[in-house]
């Protein structure tokens, strides 16, 4: 069984441009638009997700065997709510102030798409190795995304970054960024950057476009 | 007449001023997905609206029986298993699987009772209720409701839950109906190409975010005139 799938390289690479959950699957979107006001919250966030998203893996896997069609969704949300349970009780005892600015955010892991499809469709399928590879590829795509937002939304918004100011005191803070407006502007403004800037190189993935950025004249002739 | 102006505020402020989608980003999945013409947006808004009223109701008694500190069901088996009678038990760690159990059976069940007993009902609904699920719309409300049973003093009734599920049904189902009838307008517009889709949709919604912002106070007007209309 183990044979017929993608392997681990293949899982871990996947996750983390090809199918980034954020800007090419859509997936996990309330605690990218929810948390993304400043870097620290935003990485704590990727933090518990890339737990409970690596231990379900984990966990899922080890129980491919013993499960059953019409409970398989079921038992992988229980899985999630366990793991979710664990990390939500860590981040109040050792992370208090932050646990409490996150709030509902954490127990909404549970409904975080991203877990329940990876858990569907590769941890179920596949090995423990295979899944965990899934689970740190898929979780570095979502920091990437995460962080991305983050950083435009607090720079913008407040002028720090990772609460350290890189702009000058003469910056106004643009207060509509880190509120709820902001989240969704930047969001749909990465989305139409990621799209443009796959388009410029079609059928050759971002990272060629990325070096393609750099001879201006192949960018020119592109598009 | 004090319960009634807090129940009104309770489904103004879930509705309006906190719109779930606008305003907490919950429910994102199915406002960008589902929100292409009205009619399907507006039947998906009433989908959620009875699943979220139901799994409301369900959770606010586990928790208002079982879940919260020191509950008294909870207390009773405390007690007759021989434990301290002043020793508070708190089972709300429990909370979350209970609560995602309870949406994922009673998503099957609603979808089984109205296919039996309301097969127009159920036509209307058709392949939303399933998607529901994982809807975290759903998981949002239960998890407001628990916050407001930490307190023993002050426990959410019943009433209050109910307040709180509808309004936020209905909130979320004037935002995905609004964003629906936008973009069956931004179909005939000529959108920048990488951001057809996804990326004008999510900027549209932080433009009627901006707007929803304007409701913020809504809650105390509400609150000064219905203690002088009602005084």
């Amino acid at each position: 069984m183990e044979r017929d799938g993608p392997t681990a390289l293949e899982r871990f690479l996947n996750g983390i441009l090809p199918e980034n959950p954020t800007y090419r699957q859509l997936l996990g979107m309330c605690p990218t638009l929810a948390v993304t006001g400043a870097m620290q919250p935003a990485l704590t966030m990727v933090g518990a997700t890339a737990f409970v998203l690596i231990a379900s893996n984990v966990m899922t896997s080890l129980l491919r065997g013993l499960l059953k069609p019409h409970l398989r969704i079921l038992v992988f949300t229980l899985t999630i709510a366990t793991f979710v349970t664990i990390a939500d009780r860590f981040l109040a005892a050792y992370m208090y102030s932050m646990s409490k600015q996150l709030g509902p955010y954490v127990p909404l892991i549970i409904v975080n798409c991203i877990i329940i499809s990876r858990a569907e469709i590769c941890a179920s399928k596949q090995g423990v190795g295979v899944a965990v590879a899934d689970g740190v590829g898929m979780s570095l795509g979502f920091g990437l995304g995460l962080a991305s937002i983050a950083t435009v939304r607090e720079i913008l918004g407040s002028g720090t970054w990772f609460g350290l100011r890189v702009l000058p005191t003469s910056w106004v803070g643009w207060g509509i960024m880190v509120l709820p407006p902001g989240a969704f502007v930047t969001l749909g403004m990465l989305i139409g950057a990621v799209e443009w800037a796959s388009r410029v190189q079609p059928h050759t993935g971002i990272w060629r476009t990325a070096r393609s950025l750099w001879s201006w004249r192949r960018l020119a002739s592109s598009s | 007449m004090e319960t009634l102006s807090q129940l009104i505020i309770i489904f103004i402020g879930a509705a309006l001023i906190n719109n779930y989608v606008l305003h907490y980003f919950v429910g994102i999945c199915p406002f960008l997905g589902v929100s292409r013409r009205v009619e399907t947006a507006v039947g998906m808004g009433f989908a959620v609206t009875f699943v979220i009223t139901v799994a409301a109701l369900l959770n606010w008694t586990l928790t208002f029986f079982i879940l919260r500190p020191s509950a008294p069901l909870t207390q009773w088996v405390w007690r007759a298993a021989g434990g301290s009678p002043s020793h508070s038990v708190d089972l709300s760690v429990l909370s979350y699987i209970v609560f995602i159990f309870v949406i994922a059976s009673s998503v099957q069940f609603v979808e089984l009772y109205v296919r039996k007993f309301f097969p127009p009902l159920y036509r209307s609904f058709g392949v939303y209720l399933p998607l529901i699920t994982t809807n975290c719309a759903i998981l949002f409300a239960s998890l407001e409701i628990l916050k407001h049973m930490q307190d023993p003093l002050k426990v959410w009734g019943i009433g209050e839950a109910l307040m709180l599920a509808v309004g936020a049904g209905l909130g979320f189902t004037l935002a995905i109906a609004l964003m629906a009838g936008i973009r069956e307008e931004l179909d005939l517009c000529d959108v920048p190409a990488p951001l057809k889709g996804a990326g004008v949709a999510l900027i549209v919604a932080g433009i009627m975010a901006m707007a929803f912002m304007g409701f913020a106070g809504v809650d105390k007007g509400v609150e000064t005139a219905l203690a002088s209309f009602l005084r």
